[in-house]
């Protein structure tokens, strides 16, 4: 099975881009996109050391929804501060340790912060264990810090990495 | 009515990219910038795009969601070029408001990481 099919995950999610760029549903192309959604994790499965394992499918959609409200929370933040003038903003550089051992849930948890209130992360150290990131207006880095590890942290490390090590 | 949620949708959408655009105007400095295009932008590009997908629901017959993967492929990509950028920035020792993390840091850098000095304005 494993040989065979080894990212289920991958599959599923490459025959549903499929079915989207195609913006039809037809016998034809779910098996066209079953075929694509096989062939392309094999061929490039050396690309893909460990399989992605989620553990706790309802945590993911709650993240999903965490998300989604803080791109608009966030969006809504950033355009207030534009309006209101460049003058009053207190940029700042913050160091967020991050506790995430898994690549996908540090990509994942940068992504998160850049589309989030007021906060882009820049640069990952090369150990992996700080995340660089640079906020638009602070005046409380242990308060972003806080939150980005309460908010986004947790859910992530037990999505993915419950149980690991 | 759908005219009425068609046209509200393109307004937010076309007033978030404009302050989006403004905003890499009107911040100060570089890293500043970064926030206006990840952000405003993305929400404003999302609501252009739901009106897009809801407008050829409506039209034809059947459903157009091409646009779902327009939203997903820009929020993953728009966070990657802000980081990249923000590497970059932070290697050539662009001009920055805000301490960068070699002077802020009261701790040495850990081995091998790559802090460098910033000119100040």
């Amino acid at each position: 099975m494993r040989r065979f099919l080894p990212h289920p995950l991958l599959t599923l999610t490459l025959i549903i881009l499929w079915l989207l760029l195609v913006n039809q549903l037809s016998a034809g192309h779910l098996v066209l996109g079953a075929l694509l959604g096989w062939l392309i994790p094999f061929a490039t499965s050396g690309f893909w050391p460990e399989a992605i394992r989620i553990r706790h499918p309802l945590t993911l959609l709650h993240y999903l929804v965490i998300f989604l409200y803080d791109i608009v929370r966030g969006s809504f933040h950033v355009a207030y501060l534009i309006l209101l003038g460049p003058a009053r903003l207190r940029p700042a550089f913050v160091q967020v340790p991050v506790a995430l051992k898994t690549e996908l849930a540090i990509s994942l948890l940068a992504n998160t912060i850049s589309l989030t209130p007021g906060t882009v992360s820049v640069l990952l150290s090369e150990d992996k264990r700080t995340l660089i990131v640079h906020t638009l207006d602070t005046d409380d880095a242990e308060a972003v810090v806080a939150d980005i590890k309460q908010r986004y942290e947790a859910p992530l490390k037990k999505i993915f990495e419950e149980g690991v090590e | 009515m759908i005219d009425i949620l068609l046209s509200f949708l393109i307004l937010t959408g076309a007033i978030f990219t404009f302050i989006g655009s403004l905003g890499l105007a009107r911040l100060r400095d570089f890293y500043s910038r970064l926030h206006g295009p990840t952000k405003a932008t993305t929400l404003g590009v999302g609501c252009l795009l739901i009106a897009s997908a809801v407008y050829f629901s409506v039209r034809d017959e059947g459903i157009s969601l091409h646009e779902v993967l327009v939203t997903l492929f820009l929020f993953i990509t728009a966070p990657v070029s802000a980081h990249l950028l923000g590497k970059a920035a932070l290697h050539l020792k662009v001009k920055s408001l805000a301490a960068t993390p070699e002077q802020e840091n009261d701790t040495p850098p850990s081995p091998g990481q790559v802090f460098r000095p910033t000119v100040h304005d």
